[in-house]
């Protein structure tokens, strides 16, 4: 034990102890000065946090307190303790909506996961109209996507919709789509993937595009077919930014609202979702902005977990 | 130069910086319209109910309403915005100070409005009009408080009756002056529609944007029901859990799939309907008369092919509407202004026959079976206009008009588009569910129900 202090003690003065030591008057001078030299950036830095400030972590600690208060927004706030939260614990819904939301989550994760790689791969191997098919893989992503969605409401439509058309004309089964129960999620995550399949894809492409090629060459040079090398050689080189983009791709995926706001509405208990549900409940039925709140922390803790898995992954690529 | 160069640099960058800062914060957060002030002894208004774009003849008309009034108010000056009232960001907009001056609401919202001090007080400037003393006095009273003291205006009432496609019912082999008076005659009816095929669906409903809980509302009222009934305590319960709402549900469902005379396409709102009427797709559905022009200005419809009748089964229907009321931020010009604005454009018996000489003029609807607003000379004066100026085929409304004075106007509940949003869970699951559970809905949106009415009060 002694052993292993005596290097603490022998330890110089720290630039801590150093700075308490020196007179007042210095200190005081070398600070003026320090800033003065960094008068600009300070300037600027301030604007920038007030910025922040105001637009960003006010609206976050407003959020937070507010889901601590009976508000209408229009009578005084009340301060009502944790009564929103055992609201939201009894209320049916509540369990509903983050299954379903979890369910979206997860069937998005294995379409929106999967889709835009493999397309990003035949993009890859593509020899000609490369440019063409990427630009044709992001449009959608352009669109707006309350256009999006209205455009697929179109094809949903079960009477003369696109798809019962096209089902109806090949002598099928038609479907109810968006206003069956067992069909309704998957209609809906359908339309997501389809909106923002192109972000992912292109993202997968520019990391494909990075894996050096001689790793190819090497493989095929030792007989591996398209699958071995996708499985030894362009897996492994992608595994980060698979990882990166799974993480996103929940973070965006569990705040859906557009698809199920516009197709199926905010009270269809088989598609609401948290965000629905948090509409329902600040607008739509209790013009309770204290109960929505409430519902948003929560959705915002759980949102945190990813993005500090997030942050922690790119801190480590970095 | 003197002094410190670096420090005296420093301070101006951080002056300016910080002004600009405070600017451009005060630029982003002041969007509120809502407190427009006086300036040069000009009174500056914000008000709603412009019409869009798309409606090219009203906005013209709204427009030229603006412009003789400012010349006849020189220290006016009035700002319209577009549109009207939406349920569902009204709450936001009030409190988040986007409301305008003089805003437009339904009936359903001026006694929670008043109850929660958010509509400015306008009695002591009504008496420069004696003329809104026309307006009948049961309107008046929706903007009134238990002391008599006014908090809006009156500008146009409503009641539903069954919009029906006379051109369907010649092809069906049903007679186009005869509608249906009865639910029973509804589906019969309904059935030899759809029967025609070619996607055309015999009864449409709604099922979302809170036009299902409205409808179904209405449904209830015309089989003698209720939605939610006061107490003898004053407060309020829901009272559609019982026969009645079984009825109405019961019925909508057998529609849907025993006779399938509703078409696959569900969840839908208020425009959806007046497009398949406008394309020639719909035989019937609830609504109100005004619906008609919609259909035929903006849906491509032929005025003719339209008819209107009264609400199946007669017993209750659904009467609504709206004013303006005033924002409580006014100055007291302002609500001057706004209540000059309002009486000017929505209240005035001098404009009553001159506002239908324009729009005939224009081809626009005149002789429309709304309920008249007015009492006394003014409302002689409106039932002459119309019957002069008529150019819609008032025959073909003739059922509606005629059935009209014995069957009873019922207000919306408390809380209408609260209570609306609950019951369009109701009217969608029985719509896209076959094995719709209507006991099990009604109990459960009858909680809710209760449970929102019980936070009200």
């Amino acid at each position: 034990m002694a052993t292993s202090l005596a290097p603490h003690r022998s330890r110089p003065p720290t630039a801590r102890n150093g700075r308490r030591t020196a007179p007042r008057g210095a200190r005081n001078a070398r600070l003026r000065r320090r800033l003065a030299d960094n008068a600009m950036a300070y300037t600027f830095m301030a604007a920038g946090i007030l910025c922040f400030a105001l637009f960003s972590w006010y609206p976050l600690v407003r959020g937070i307190v507010l889901s601590f208060q009976q508000d209408n927004l229009i009578t005084s706030p009340q301060w009502v303790g944790l009564t929103n939260y055992r609201h939201l614990f009894a209320d049916p819904l509540f369990l509903t909506a983050w299954k379903n939301t979890a369910e979206f989550t997860g069937l998005a994760l294995l379409l929106g996961y999967a889709v835009p790689f493999a397309v990003a791969v035949l993009l890859n191997e593509l020899r000609h109209f490369k440019a063409y098919f990427r630009v044709a893989v992001y449009l959608p992503v352009m669109l707006p996507p309350i256009v999006s969605v209205m455009l697929w409401q179109f094809f949903y439509d079960p009477g003369g919709g696109l798809f019962n058309t096209a089902l109806r004309g090949a002598g099928l089964p038609t479907s109810q789509w968006i206003q069956s129960p067992h069909t309704a999620m998957i209609s809906l995550v359908l339309v997501s993937t389809w909106a923002n399949m192109g972000g992912a894809t292109l993202m997968y492409l520019a990391a494909l595009q990075s894996i050096p090629g001689e790793l190819f060459e090497a493989a095929e040079l030792d007989g591996a077919g398209v699958w071995a090398r996708l499985r030894h050689v362009t897996i492994p080189q992608m595994r980060f930014i698979m990882l990166v983009l799974l993480l996103l791709q929940i973070i965006s995926t569990m705040q859906v609202f557009v698809e199920p706001f516009q197709l199926t509405g905010f009270t269809d208990p088989s598609t609401i979702t948290v965000m629905t549900l948090i509409y329902r409940y600040a607008f739509a039925v209790n013009n309770d902005f204290g109960l929505a709140a409430s519902m948003s922390v929560l959705l915002f803790v759980v949102l945190g977990v990813f993005a500090a898995l997030y942050l922690r992954l790119t801190r480590e690529a970095d | 130069m003197t002094g410190n160069p670096a420090g005296s640099r420093a301070r101006t960058v951080l002056a300016v910086t910080a002004a600009a800062t405070l600017a451009l914060t005060a630029s982003g957060c002041d969007s509120s319209s809502g407190t427009s002030a006086s300036s040069g002894g000009v009174v500056t208004i914000t008000v709603n109910d412009e019409p869009a774009k798309t409606d090219p003849v009203n906005r013209k008309f709204f427009l030229a309403d603006v412009a003789a009034f400012e010349k006849l108010h020189p220290k006016i000056k009035v700002v319209p915005h577009e549109g009207q009232m939406d349920p569902q960001t009204f709450a936001a907009k009030l409190a988040g100070g986007q409301l305008e001056n003089v805003f437009y609401v339904y009936y359903t919202d001026p006694a929670g409005l008043i109850a929660k001090h958010q509509a400015a007080d306008i009695t002591p400037y009504l008496s420069a009009y004696p003329a809104a003393q026309q307006v009948k006095s049961t309107l008046r009273k929706v903007f009134q408080d238990a002391d008599g003291h006014t908090y809006g205006l009156p500008e146009g009432n409503y009641s539903m009756g069954l919009v029906y496609n006379r051109a369907l019912f010649r092809q069906a082999g049903l007679d186009p002056d005869a509608p249906p008076t009865t639910w029973a005659e509804v589906r019969a009816d309904a059935k030899k529609i759809a029967a025609l095929g070619h996607g055309i669906t015999g009864y449409g409903d709604y099922s979302k944007a809170n036009n299902g809980g409205w409808h179904f509302t209405a449904e209830m009222y015309s089989l003698g029901g209720d939605v939610a009934k006061q107490q003898p305590d004053g407060t309020w319960k829901a009272d559609f859990d019982n026969a009645t709402g079984r009825t109405v549900l019961t019925q909508l469902h057998d529609m849907r799939w025993t006779d399938d005379s509703m078409g696959q396409r569900q969840l839908l709102q208020w425009a959806d309907l007046l497009q398949m009427m406008g394309a020639g797709k719909l035989g019937m559905y609830l609504a109100t008369a005004d619906n008609i022009p919609t259909i035929a200005s903006q849906y491509k419809g032929d005025p003719k092919d339209y008819g209107l009748g009264p609400i199946p089964g007669g017993k209750g229907t659904l009467a609504g509407g709206g004013g303006f009321m005033f924002n409580p931020k006014d100055t007291p010009d302002q609500i001057r202004a706004g209540v000059a604005w309002t009486m000017f454009k929505y209240e005035n018996p001098d404009r009553i026959t001159s506002g239908d000489q324009r729009a005939a003029a224009a081809k626009q609807p005149v002789g429309l079976p709304e309920p008249n607003i007015w009492t006394g000379a003014a409302a002689a004066a409106k039932t002459a206009a119309d019957k002069k100026l008529a150019n819609e085929p008032v025959q073909n409304y003739a059922p509606f008009q005629q059935a009209l004075p014995g069957i009873p106007l019922d207000l919306e509940p408390p809380q209408a588009q609260q209570v609306y949003a609950v019951l369009d869970t109701v009217m969608a699951k029985v719509l896209t569910q076959k094995d719709a559970d209507i006991d099990g809905l009604l109990k459960d949106a009858s909680r809710q129900v209760d449970s929102l009415l019980a936070a009200q009060q």
